[in-house]
């Protein structure tokens, strides 16, 4: 508290390159932001470099395979009858978290602004989409194990390397996926118990959301390279 | 320590609610100004990049649906993409109204991947010619 005090009265910044120098080599906090706030940030870089090793290594193994990569817009389509709709599970899955983002968005400006029962139901709408959307996941995963025969050593569409590059890649961020859930609602059940009204600051639902946003962003380029390419 | 106790009582008189926005104007949307309640916006543009996202994705869907080729679907699936990262970083994750300090350090490191893509590339490339070579098509 005493630390975010003497951040919040210091006198206005500089601003623009200046500023960085200022921040940079000031005999004080470099980041004037709450410290869970550049934590949660230097977490997602680092987060930032594990998802794109993955996606490196897929785009390696995708170059250098000579066998024929598997069409993810046939392998990924649905079938309603004799139509088959390309990719389709897949765009709602991306409407999904889109609009999970968009209520944690929202969910971080009515904590701001002390509204409890907006911030709690905003959060919990989040998490229930972010469930839903890894039981779409669930759901396509055993359609593509139990009907389509892909596995991590092979499948029987083209490159052996499809099954790996698509399990490591989409089970990552599931699984990121599910911890945020689990992060979302121990945060919402504070702000509904008052948690945050006692500590006297709602930031850590904005930290919250840093991460719920990271993982929409990861999607938005795991769906341009793996599914859309 | 002494120093550094005497500037910290000092920083905490005027209290971290104090409004240090109210007449200056000129500093418009800075981030000093955001920061001493946190980050508040107006909901009106959350709720356009909300829309700006749906759309962009259902921009990229239709790539695929209309099953574009070549140069025109990379191009497409690439300008959405990063689009919809940039809206996403900037708005939603209120990248755009932090100190420029922080966006360095933030923006500035994931630069090196662009050398691990480009040299595994290389790579792929590399092990694609030589496969081709030894064990034909």
């Amino acid at each position: 508290m005493a630390q975010d005090a003497s951040i919040a009265a210091q006198a206005a910044p500089a601003e623009g390159l200046d500023g960085v120098v200022a921040d940079w080599s000031g005999d004080k906090q470099a980041f004037p932001v709450p410290w869970g706030k550049a934590m949660m940030w230097i977490f997602l870089l680092s987060d930032t470099f594990i998802f794109t090793c993955f996606l490196t290594s897929y785009m390696n193994v995708r170059i250098s395979t000579t066998a024929n990569w598997p069409n993810p817009s046939k392998v990924f389509a649905l079938h309603f009858g004799a139509t088959e709709v390309p990719l389709l599970l897949i765009a709602i899955m991306t409407m999904v978290l889109i609009t999970s983002s968009g209520t944690m968005a929202l969910a971080v400006n009515y904590g701001y602004r002390r509204d409890r029962a907006k911030t709690t139901a905003l959060m919990m709408a989040t998490a229930a989409l972010g469930l839903s959307f890894v039981g779409m996941q669930a759901f396509e995963w055993t359609n593509l194990i139990v009907n389509e025969g892909v596995r991590p050593w092979g499948n029987p569409m083209g490159a052996a390397q499809f099954g790996s590059a698509f399990f490591m890649i989409t089970g990552f961020h599931g699984l990121h996926v599910s911890a945020g859930v689990v992060y979302l609602s121990v945060v919402a059940r504070r702000v509904w118990t008052g948690f945050y009204d006692r500590k006297g600051t709602y930031e850590t639902v904005e930290v919250t959301g840093l991460y719920w946003h990271f993982v929409d962003l990861v999607w938005v380029f795991i769906f341009a390279f793996f599914y859309l390419w | 320590m002494n120093n550094a106790a005497a500037a910290k009582t000092v920083h905490q008189q005027p209290g971290p609610g104090i409004p240090d926005d109210g007449h200056s104007a000129d500093h418009g949307h800075t981030a000093g100004k955001a920061h001493a309640e946190g980050q508040q916006h107006p909901l009106k543009i959350y709720l356009l990049i909300w829309a700006l996202l749906f759309v962009f994705s259902t921009f990229s869907y239709l790539v695929d649906y209309f099953n574009l080729h070549g140069m025109l679907r990379w191009t497409l699936i690439i300008v959405f993409m990063l689009a919809k990262a940039g809206f996403i970083v900037a708005i939603f994750m209120h990248m755009r109204w932090e100190r420029l300090a922080l966006k360095f350090a933030i923006l500035i490191p994931p630069l090196a991947l662009l050398i691990l893509i480009g040299l595994m590339a290389i790579e792929g490339m590399h092990t694609f010619i030589t496969r081709f070579g030894a064990f034909g098509h």
